[in-house]
C-alpha cells in the first residue's frame, strides 16, 4: 500500500520535470540539423535493434485478432469481414500500442540506464561544469529519434499484423487471401475529415509519434535524476518502464477519444 | 583587479549537510590570485564536496562561496557559464563521457560552445593530450584505457579552455611515480607560467611539496590547520603526526 502511494507520489512529482524537459527540447529543435549524426545513431539503435521483436509480436497479434474474431464471425457467416476487423484494429490500436510497449521496454529503459550511468559516474556534473547543455546534448537526439522511430516501426507492425491475420484467415477460416486483403485495404480507405489521408492509418501513426515522445521523455528524465550508484540506475530503469506504460495507456485513451468521438 | 594579492576563491562559514550527516561545518578559507591551496584530510571528510561548492555543482546550506568576489550560488545561466569557462575541474574519477572517444571527450567543450573550425579544435586537443602525456589514444574509448589515463584525459579536457582557476581532485591518484611527477610538474608550470589559481585535493606529499603554497588539513568539516607545506610537514600537531605517520613519500 505504501509502495503504491509512493509510486503515485513519484509519478506526480516526475510529471512536472518531464513536461519541463519536453518544453526544453521543443525550444531547441533548431539544433536538430547539427545533431543529425547522433539522431541517426539513436534512430539506428531504437529501430534496427527492436525491429525483429516488433515484427514477431506484430505477426502474432495479427494472427490472434484474426483467430479470435474470425471464429465468431464464421459462426454468423460473416468471415469475409475478418480483413476489415484485423486491419482496423491493427492500424488504429494494436500497431501503435504494441510498438510503444516494445519501445518502452527496449529503448526507454536503455535511455534511463545510459543517462543514469552518466549521472552516477559524475558525467552529468562534468557536462554541467563544461557548460555543455545536457538537453541539447543528450535529450534532444533521443527524443527526436524516438518520435521518428515509433511511426516507422508502427507501419511495420501494422503491415505484418495484417499479413499474419490473412495467413490465419486463409489457413484456419477458409477465407481466401485475396478476399481478406481486399476487405482489409477497402476498410483503410476512409479519409479523415481534417486531413485527406487514410484516417485509421495516419491516426495510428500520430499516436505512435506521441508514444515515442512519451517514452523518450520519461526514459531521459528517469536517467537524469538517477542517484546512488548501480542501485539507482536499476531503480531509474524500472521506473522508466513502468511510468511509460502507464503514460502510454492514459495518453492512448485520450487520443482515441479525441480522434473518434462523435 | 591587477593587484597580485586579491582573493580569487573565498569560502565564508560554509555549512553543508546531506540528510543528517554534517559534512562541512563552518568552513572558511581563501585562495589568492596565482596561489595554490592543497587540501588534505581523511577519506570521506568532504574534500570533493568543497571542490563541488567552488564550481557551483553544490550550494551551501548556509555561508557563501565566492569566486572573484561573486557568490557562486547566486550566479545563473550565462554568468555561471562564463565563470565556469574560466574554471577547470578535474573530477576524482575523470568523469569522461563513456560513449565518446578520448579525442572527442577533450574536444567536447570547444565543439559544443565555440564555432572554431574542427581542425583547430583537434590541434588544441592534441596539444593538451601531449601535455598530460597521453599519446596514441585519440580513438580509444574510455572503457579501453586505464584509470590513470582517464584521469589524465580528464585533465586535458579541463585544460582545453585554458582556465585561470583549476580545481584538481586527486590529480595523482592511480598514476605511477614517473607520470605522477610529470603531472605535478605540469600543475606547477600552469601556476608559474600562466598564473593559474588552484585548489588541489591530494594525499601525496610529493605533489603537495611541488605545487602547494599552503596546505589545509580538513577534518570534521573544518580546517584543522592551514600552513605552508614546509611547516605543515614539520608540524608536531598530534593529529597530523598520526595522519601522516611515517609516509615514505
Ligand atoms: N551527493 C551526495 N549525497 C549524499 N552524500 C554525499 C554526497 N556527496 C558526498 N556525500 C557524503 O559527503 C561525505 C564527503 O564526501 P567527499 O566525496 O567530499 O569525501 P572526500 O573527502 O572527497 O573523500 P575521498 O578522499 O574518499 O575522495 C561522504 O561521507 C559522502 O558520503
Ligand atoms: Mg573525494
Amino acid at each position: 500500500m505504501t509502495a503504491a502511494l509512493r509510486f503515485l507520489n513519484d509519478l506526480a512529482a516526475g510529471l512536472g520535470f518531464q513536461l519541463e524537459l519536453l518544453a526544453q527540447v521543443v525550444v531547441r529543435l533548431h539544433h536538430v540539423p547539427r545533431r543529425a549524426r547522433w539522431i541517426a545513431d539513436q534512430l539506428y539503435q531504437s529501430t534496427i535493434q527492436t525491429m525483429h521483436v516488433v515484427l514477431l509480436v506484430g505477426f502474432f497479434i495479427g494472427m490472434i485478432v484474426s483467430l479470435q474474431t474470425g471464429i465468431e464471425l464464421a459462426r454468423i457467416g460473416q468471415q469475409d469481414q475478418i480483413g476489415t476487423i484485423v486491419a482496423v484494429s491493427m492500424t488504429r490500436e494494436m500497431g501503435p500500442f504494441i510498438t510503444a510497449l516494445i519501445l518502452a521496454a527496449a529503448a526507454g529503459s536503455s535511455m534511463a540506464a545510459e543517462l543514469g550511468t552518466m549521472s552516477v559516474a559524475d558525467e552529468l556534473s562534468a557536462l554541467e561544469v563544461l557548460s555543455v547543455d545536457r538537453v541539447r546534448f543528450l535529450v534532444l537526439p533521443r527524443l527526436v529519434a524516438l518520435v521518428l522511430a515509433a511511426p516507422v516501426l508502427t507501419i511495420l507492425c501494422d503491415t505484418i499484423g495484417i499479413l499474419g491475420g490473412g495467413f490465419v484467415a486463409q489457413s484456419q477460416l477458409n477465407v481466401s487471401f485475396e478476399l481478406y486483403l481486399d476487405s482489409a485495404t477497402e476498410s483503410l480507405r476512409d479519409l479523415g475529415t481534417v486531413f485527406p489521408l487514410p484516417k485509421d492509418v495516419f491516426g495510428g501513426l500520430f499516436k505512435a509519434g506521441v508514444f515515442g515522445a512519451i517514452v523518450a521523455v520519461i526514459g531521459c528524465s528517469a536517467g537524469l535524476n538517477a542517484r546512488g550508484g548501480a542501485l539507482g540506475v536499476g531503480r531509474a530503469t524500472r521506473q522508466a518502464v513502468l511510468v511509460s506504460i502507464i503514460a502510454i495507456i492514459i495518453a492512448n485513451y485520450f487520443m482515441t477519444w479525441f480522434m473518434y468521438q462523435g | 583587479m591587477t593587484n597580485g594579492d586579491d582573493v580569487i576563491l573565498r569560502f565564508r562559514d560554509v555549512h553543508k549537510s546531506f540528510g543528517t550527516q554534517k559534512v562541512l561545518d563552518g568552513l572558511s578559507f581563501e585562495v589568492k590570485r596565482g596561489r595554490t591551496l592543497a587540501i588534505m584530510g581523511p577519506s570521506g571528510t568532504g574534500k570533493s564536496v568543497v571542490l563541488r561548492h567552488a564550481i557551483g555543482l553544490m550550494q551551501p546550506d548556509s555561508g557563501t562561496v565566492e569566486v572573484e568576489g561573486r557568490d557562486v550560488a547566486k550566479l545563473r545561466g550565462k554568468e555561471l557559464a562564463e565563470l565556469r569557462r574560466r574554471m577547470g575541474y578535474l573530477f576524482q574519477e575523470g568523469a569522461l563521457i563513456n560513449w565518446l572517444s578520448v579525442g572527442e571527450n577533450v574536444c567536447l567543450p570547444l565543439r559544443e560552445n565555440t564555432n572554431l573550425p574542427d581542425a583547430e579544435i583537434r590541434k588544441r586537443a592534441e596539444e593538451k593530450l601531449a601535455l598530460v602525456r597521453v599519446e596514441n589514444a585519440w580513438d580509444k574509448m574510455p572503457s579501453q584505457i586505464s584509470g590513470g589515463m582517464k584521469k589524465r584525459v580528464g585533465l586535458a579536457r579541463a585544460l582545453i579552455t585554458d582556465p585561470e582557476i583549476i580545481l584538481y581532485d586527486e590529480p595523482n591518484a592511480g598514476l605511477d611515480p614517473e607520470i605522477s611527477a610529470s603531472i605535478n610538474e605540469l600543475i606547477r608550470e600552469l601556476k608559474v607560467r600562466l598564473g593559474v589559481t588552484a585548489i588541489v585535493v591530494e594525499h601525496r606529499v610529493n605533489c603537495i611539496k611541488t605545487v602547494a603554497d599552503e596546505v589545509l588539513f580538513l577534518e570534521k568539516g573544518r580546517p584543522l590547520v592551514q600552513l605552508p607545506p614546509k611547516e605543515f610537514f614539520a608540524s608536531r600537531h598530534p593529529r597530523l603526526v598520526q595522519f601522516l605517520g611515517t609516509d615514505p613519500d
